[in-house]
């Protein structure tokens, strides 16, 4: 009986959902609902904030990176740590898309399409940091290898080139791995089209998809192959980004340990990002039939299990630190946990330790109001570790002569307000002109929920 | 719209399953140049209309050869022949530090060559189709399953045919022009 009270009553899909209902209902969303004040608020506001930012833009292609506080001896700050930021976010998405396809989770088919689009989002506003942080970002190409006049090549031995490849091709896949997986869903749209104009809009996104059975063969065959090489890339890309950090040899930086520790940190912010964006969503456009809180409660565990990884690796930088009994690795440890900026160190464990423990109670995982606070905790949380890892790192190294404090400007702070307002403009966008979830991977789900192919609530297997 | 050439019969059904059945029954009437529509996968269809596998995993694999191998070719050319810097004695061509670039590059061209294989073959983009002039077909994308016997197949014959594909008790039956 025990395992009778153990299943999970809640299903993946309301019942009673079908191909037609989810097809209304999601395309209704994206082609007849009128615009709320909601919806128009939040676009307006993150608007303001995407035009900071373009502002910010322009202002520091004249003025140059002095606009930002970092100098000798932090010559990386925000900007790096906004960088490390959304690309980590980013990584959820993919994870989401990859990983649990190819781990057969078929409750992943109300999500995947969402958390894509928070992917290709995410890392786009996370490229635009390293390119302007380059000092004079127009030479920014001088990172390709390309025949030039100077007969220069790029020193392929250095792990900013190596990001460099990694950041170009994580960008391209996704995007490509989202437009594809979006025609059948676009033809949808199409059909359903009120106006012919909205017919032709989309008709044109759809490239002309039929739903051919030797075309879903091919579709289906694609997204299996890209999804195991989407784990691949999640897995090396974000160790890149952490190589950036381990190849330097400042203490706090230079550590094996950065690789595996970035990647469960780039999880558990994408995790705790593709539920701040999913529980407002379900709210705002009454999506509970398919968001189910079984949805939520999953990736709050997954929130969970990532965070755990993380916790595991903030011990082990401090044992490692001590144990080795290297001065400068004791040194930089005691500065981080108790120096000028403890509050920062004080504030990650605080939201990415102590608080994510909420999450061992079912109570809390079923509450979406709390998983939602948690996971801006975490979103947080994650933000402060990235600049305790930059700045905590740099301002107090080897030589105490060399020693400097950070001190964020005004632009150091309005580029991260406003590429929070360029993620959420593109997101709001999102919502409202591409089908927010996947409508054919649902129609699949309800098929197989039908059949009793996937377990249902309630019913024993 | 309605003058040209018949290309085909086409049947709806409200099921996958009456689709899935009605291809095996058309293919045992010995039908073989035919096309089922769908707005999901439906297993097991692809194979009874088309007997001939997929070649996608070939094109990303050939595509993962050549953005990885080229990327890593084009490393070492650099590095080690156009450009050779001699840093402390250190080898020109270092090659465990070439793999990072050349792995993002297998998994760049591997995707890029799918995407394009899925399209090519699947001759898209074509926006439009004699299909799309079928009132019904709207729903193709949404919630019904189509069968369409094509003309070219040597067994058709549009009364015959016709009678053929009422049996299977579609929702329509409608002729498709060009």
């Amino acid at each position: 009986m025990s395992a009778v009270a153990r299943h999970d009553p809640t299903p993946m899909i309301a019942p009673g959902e079908d191909a037609t209902s989810i097809s209304t209902r999601i395309s209704h969303i994206t082609l007849q609902r009128p615009f709320g004040w909601m919806w128009l608020g939040g676009l307006a506001v993150a608007a303001l904030l995407a035009m900071l930012l373009t502002v910010g833009i322009c202002w520091l292609l004249y003025a140059g990176v002095g606009i930002w506080g970092l100098n000798i001896p932090v010559a990386w700050s925000f900007a790096i740590a906004n960088y490390v930021w959304w690309i980590a976010i980013g990584m959820g998405g993919t994870f989401i898309s990859g990983a649990m396809y190819i781990a057969r989770q078929p409750w992943r088919n109300s999500i995947n399409r969402f958390a894509e689009a928070m992917t290709v989002f995410a890392v786009s506003v996370s490229g635009i940091f390293p390119i302007l942080h380059l000092g004079r970002p127009w030479f920014f190409y001088w990172l390709f290898p390309y025949p030039d006049m100077m007969n220069l090549w790029p020193q392929w031995r250095s792990s900013l080139e190596w990001d460099f490849w990694a950041i170009l091709a994580y960008l391209i896949v996704s995007i490509a791995w989202w437009y594809v997986g979006m025609l059948p869903d676009l033809a949808t749209l199409r059909d359903r089209a009120p106006t012919i104009v909205r017919a032709r809009f989309y008709g044109l996104l759809a490239l002309g998809w039929r739903g051919e059975a030797r075309h879903w063969m091919r579709f289906e065959k694609l997204n299996l192959i890209t999804a195991a090489l989407a784990v691949v890339l999640v897995f090396s890309v974000h160790s890149m980004v952490a190589l950036d950090f381990s190849e330097g040899l400042v203490p706090g930086w230079h550590e094996t340990i950065f690789p595996p520790f970035f990647v469960a940190g780039a999880l558990f912010s994408g995790f705790a990002m593709v539920l701040t964006l999913a529980i407002p969503l379900r709210k705002g456009f009454h999506l509970h039939a398919y968001l189910t809180d079984r949805h939520i409660e999953n990736i709050a565990k997954l929130m969970l299990t990532a965070g755990l990884f993380v916790d595991y690796s903030y011990f082990s930088e401090i044992f490692t630190a001590f144990f080795s009994m290297d001065r400068y690795d004791v040194a930089m440890t005691w500065h981080r946990i108790f120096g000028a900026y403890a509050w920062v160190f004080w504030g990650t464990i605080l939201f990415n330790v102590v608080q994510i423990q909420l999450l061992w109670f079912r109570r809390v995982r079923r509450n979406a109001a709390a998983v939602f606070a948690i996971a801006v905790g975490v979103l947080i949380g994650m933000w402060l570790e990235r600049f305790l890892l930059v700045v905590t790192s740099l301002y107090e190294d080897f030589m105490p002569s060399a020693w400097g404090m950070f001190w964020p400007t005004f632009w150091d702070l309005a580029f991260l307000a406003g590429s929070i307002g360029l993620f959420y403009f593109m997101f709001l966008l999102f919502v409202r002109l591409l089908p927010v979830l996947s409508m054919f991977e649902l129609r699949k789900l309800a098929h197989q929920s039908g059949r009793g192919a996937v377990r249902r609530g309630g019913e024993l297997p | 719209m309605n003058g040209g050439r018949v290309l085909g019969l086409l049947a709806e059904f409200a099921q996958g399953d009456q689709l899935r059945d009605g291809a095996q029954r058309a293919r045992g009437q010995g039908y073989t140049v035919m096309e089922a529509y769908s707005p999901m996968p439906v297993e097991g269809l692809a194979e009874l209309v088309h007997t001939r596998g997929t070649r996608i995993p070939l094109w990303m694999l050939l595509g993962a050869i050549g953005g990885g191998g080229f990327t890593y070719w084009l490393e070492w050319y650099s590095a080690a022949l156009d450009y050779p810097i001699n840093v402390g004695g250190r080898p020109l061509f270092s090659w465990p530090a070439f793999i990072p670039p050349a792995l993002e590059m297998t998994i760049l061209w591997a995707v890029l060559a799918g995407v394009a294989a899925l399209l090519l073959g699947s001759r898209l983009p074509m926006l439009h189709h004699p299909l799309f002039d079928i009132r019904a077909f709207e729903r193709a994308s949404s919630d019904r399953f189509f069968l369409l016997l094509r003309a070219e197949d040597p067994q058709f014959d549009l009364q015959r045919t016709h009678a053929f594909l009422a049996a299977l008790s579609p929702l329509t039956v409608s002729e498709v022009r060009e």
